[in-house]
């Protein structure tokens, strides 16, 4: 940890936070202010590599989602989903539409469970001048309660729909291995139903609390669709603006990898841009359901919205929607049921089809909105159905470039107004407020003013 | 009376999703009555106080780098007890994979011209460096497994692990077999105790939990053979989790 320094002086500042804590994986936040100059300002992530583009080359492509949800324990969903679509994008399958409805709900599920995550244990604690939730076990008690029977819902939901929320077992390529019981989707919609009123109360908490001012337009990119607040689909759009196909993924950005952090950073048009709650917001706000709507107004979000703490107020945005559009698909499913053999791929995968199957050689790419941001899985394969290259693009490394931009410009407007630990916890909170992922990243955060 | 003080549990991770330790907050309401009963001084994922003095370490993720190997020494030093906590450190987990890859390949692949910048060795569970005293399989961990063995712990018993393969409980369960539906299954050489969560849910066993003590290889290439196949078909599947064991498991299997 830093030393502080109660003396404000404008002109020398060092931040060094080694393993930002309250956030998924390994990084550190380096900031160097000399004589008011602005001379370093890093966010390095320093997570082991784990090389899972590597390891999937020469596996079966049925086994690809199995092995990729493994690259992230909070989105394994996503990663499951971005994975299955790539895999039938590749192997030319169509899921039918029951299955798209399902892995909505799986998609939404997931959203909302990191979201609640986010807010109340992540953000919460610096809002309230605490270090974590440990000591607002005892304080705030009622609020921890809520938040858990938030967050026991939606992960209840992944464990109805998928077996289990964390590395999700029956949502494979081409449908479902397993339906989801009766009793379970009945329990489930009920406790949606509840997770209304702990929605309101959460309105009115995270209304109250104060987050610090900071304005920096930049790049939002996100899928965008015409039918839907897109999450499962769409196309990939920035400001609003032209819609490039996911398939051209890398005409829009492009990768680079840096020489002091593990994670690679993406731009467009060289230029750094964020993804995530505020960016689908700001491209899609017209899409959201009555009930976000509503939300958003009482929070005062109005897009487009360049205040990147705010990505929280989005996130809780998020939850409403994902919440009310659930209820929906349910309120469907227990009225009509679902067609199990619209849905549940028979026997998978059955030995004696899967080496009866005559493989194109060929590229597939899917990309999901997780709840850090726009998710990118790409498959080739060869004419033995085995993946030969993947690639995998996953938000903390697109916002990477964006948070150091916003580190730049804040700094500069911190200095001689905020103690050096001031400072450190600003930045600390705005790379908290992106929710960095840095486990997909390979790994996240710690600050270091050096 | 003066009351006994807690237990210090801390958690830390290595080369890992960090699945298993949001397993720890899925556990909703039990969480709080663990909290009840242990102090958590260390969790870096969900708070910023970083308790340096801690009786039980709960250890998530694998040995891949040299500083892994530096700090989880460390770990063991001040630890009373450390649990080897889900697959990847029990058994070296997915990130095994690489291990089959030179370690240059697979740095060029994800980092190009940069590869050298990245440091990374074996990969390895935690019992290939240090001692350790419990293991909660699978990935992600069972959470009744999870409860049962933090029982233990705070009774001071030792956990037994389950040593007969997921194919019991599976029967139990009345699933049908993967393979009389024409799939296959890791089921009869996996260790149980996920009251065969996959199986349960139409998927297939993929072996997250690793290799039962003293496999009963003959029967499970009995059942191989009555559907046609040979160790071999199977083996492929089995690197996905198990590959950092890969050459203890060969003895057992050639
Ligand atoms: S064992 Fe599985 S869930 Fe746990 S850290 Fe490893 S990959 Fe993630
Ligand atoms: S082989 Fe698999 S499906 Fe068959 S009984 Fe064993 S665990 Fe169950
Ligand atoms: S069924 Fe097999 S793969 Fe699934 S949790 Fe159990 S041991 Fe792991």
């Amino acid at each position: 940890m830093t030393k502080s320094s109660n003396k404000i002086d404008s002109k020398n500042v060092k931040v060094d936070v080694h393993y930002l804590t309250r956030v998924e994986g390994h990084g550190n936040i380096v900031v160097d202010v000399k004589d008011g100059k602005l001379t370093k300002c890093e966010f390095q992530v320093i997570e082991s590599p784990r090389f899972f583009e590597s390891m999937l080359v020469k596996r079966s492509i049925w086994e690809a989602q199995h092995l990729t949800s493994r690259i992230c324990g909070i989105c394994a969903c996503g990663h499951s989903l971005a994975s299955v679509k790539a895999g039938e994008d590749a192997l030319g399958i169509k899921p039918s539409e029951e299955t798209i409805m399902l892995r909505k709900l799986l998609l939404y599920a997931e959203q909302m469970d990191s979201h609640i995550l986010h807010i109340y244990i992540l953000v919460a604690p610096d809002l309230l001048g605490v270090k974590s939730i440990v000591p607002l076990v005892k304080t705030h008690r009622p609020v921890i309660e809520m938040a858990l029977r938030m967050k026991r819902m939606s992960d209840y939901a992944g464990e109805v729909l998928a077996g289990r929320h964390i590395h999700p077992i029956s949502y494979v390529i081409g449908g479902l291995t397993q339906l989801p019981s009766q009793e379970g989707l009945e329990k489930l919609y009920k406790m949606m139903l509840d997770a209304r009123k702990d929605t309101e109360q959460t309105i009115k908490i995270i209304k109250t609390l104060k987050f610090p001012e900071f304005q920096r337009p930049t790049q939002y990119m996100s899928l965008s669709s015409n039918e839907e607040y897109a999450m499962y689909d769409g196309d990939l759009v920035v400001n609003k603006g032209s819609k490039t196909k996911v398939r051209d993924y890398r005409k829009l950005f492009s990768e680079q990898v840096k020489d002091y952090s593990r994670a690679k950073v993406s731009t467009i048009n060289g230029k750094s841009y964020a993804v995530g709650a505020l960016s689908r917001f700001n491209n899609n706000s017209d899409k959201l359901n009555k009930k976000a709507k509503e939300a958003a107004r009482e929070l005062g979000l109005k897009a487009p919205c360049h205040n990147p703490y705010l990505n929280t107020a989005a996130q809780l945005v998020e939850w409403v929607h994902c919440l009310e559009e659930s209820i929906i698909i349910m309120e469907k499913i227990l009225k009509d049921g679902i067609n199990e053999n619209k849905v549940v791929v028979p026997s998978w995968p059955k030995r004696s089809e899967l080496d009866k199957i005559k493989y194109k050689p060929n590229t597939g790419a899917a990309c999901v909105e997780v709840p850090r941001g726009s998710l990118f899985h790409e498959y080739t394969i060869d004419d033995t159905g085995h993946i030969t290259a993947a690639n995998c693009v996953i938000p903390t490394n697109q916002n990477m470039g964006n948070l150091e931009d916003d580190m730049a410009k804040l700094v500069p407007e911190l200095l001689g107004k905020k103690t050096q630990e001031e400072i450190t916890l600003d930045l600390e909170m705005l790379a908290r407020a992106y929710d960095p992922c840095i486990s997909c990243a390979t790994h996240l955060l710690d600050v270091k003013f050096v | 009376m003066k009351k006994q003080s807690k237990p210090k549990v801390a958690f830390f991770d290595f080369t890992d999703c960090e699945g298993c330790q949001l397993q720890i907050a899925n556990t909703g309401q039990t969480l709080l009555d663990i909290m009840e009963l242990v102090d958590i001084v260390n969790f870096r994922e969900v708070m910023s106080e970083a308790g340096e003095d801690y009786d039980v370490a709960f250890v998530e993720g694998s040995i891949s780098t040299d500083n892994d190997v530096k700090r989880i020494k460390k770990i063991r030093e001040k630890a009373k007890i450390v649990v080897a906590f889900g697959a990847c450190a029990t058994i070296g987990g997915v990130n095994g994979i690489k291990n089959r890859f030179p370690l240059e390949v697979a740095k060029d692949r994800v980092y190009g011209d940069k590869a050298d910048t990245v440091n990374t060795i074996k990969n390895m569970p935690l019992h290939e460096v240090i001692k350790v005293d419990y293991f909660i399989h699978g990935c992600v961990p069972y959470i009744p497994e999870i409860v049962t063995v933090l029982k233990c712990i705070l009774m001071g018993k030792p956990y037994v692990l389950p040593n007969y393969p997921v194919c019991v409980e599976c029967k139990m369960n009345e699933n049908v077999c993967r393979y009389e539906k024409d799939q296959e299954c890791m089921g009869p050489v996996t260790r149980a105790g996920c009251n065969s969560w996959c199986i349960n849910n139409g998927n297939r066993c993929y072996g997250c939990r690793g290799l039962v003590d003293s496999p009963a290889v003959d029967a499970a290439k009995d059942i191989l053979s009555k559907y046609g196949l040979k160790v071999d078909d199977i083996l492929q599947s089995f690197t996905l989790y198990n590959d950092s064991m890969g050459e203890k498991y060969d003895k057992e299997f050639k």
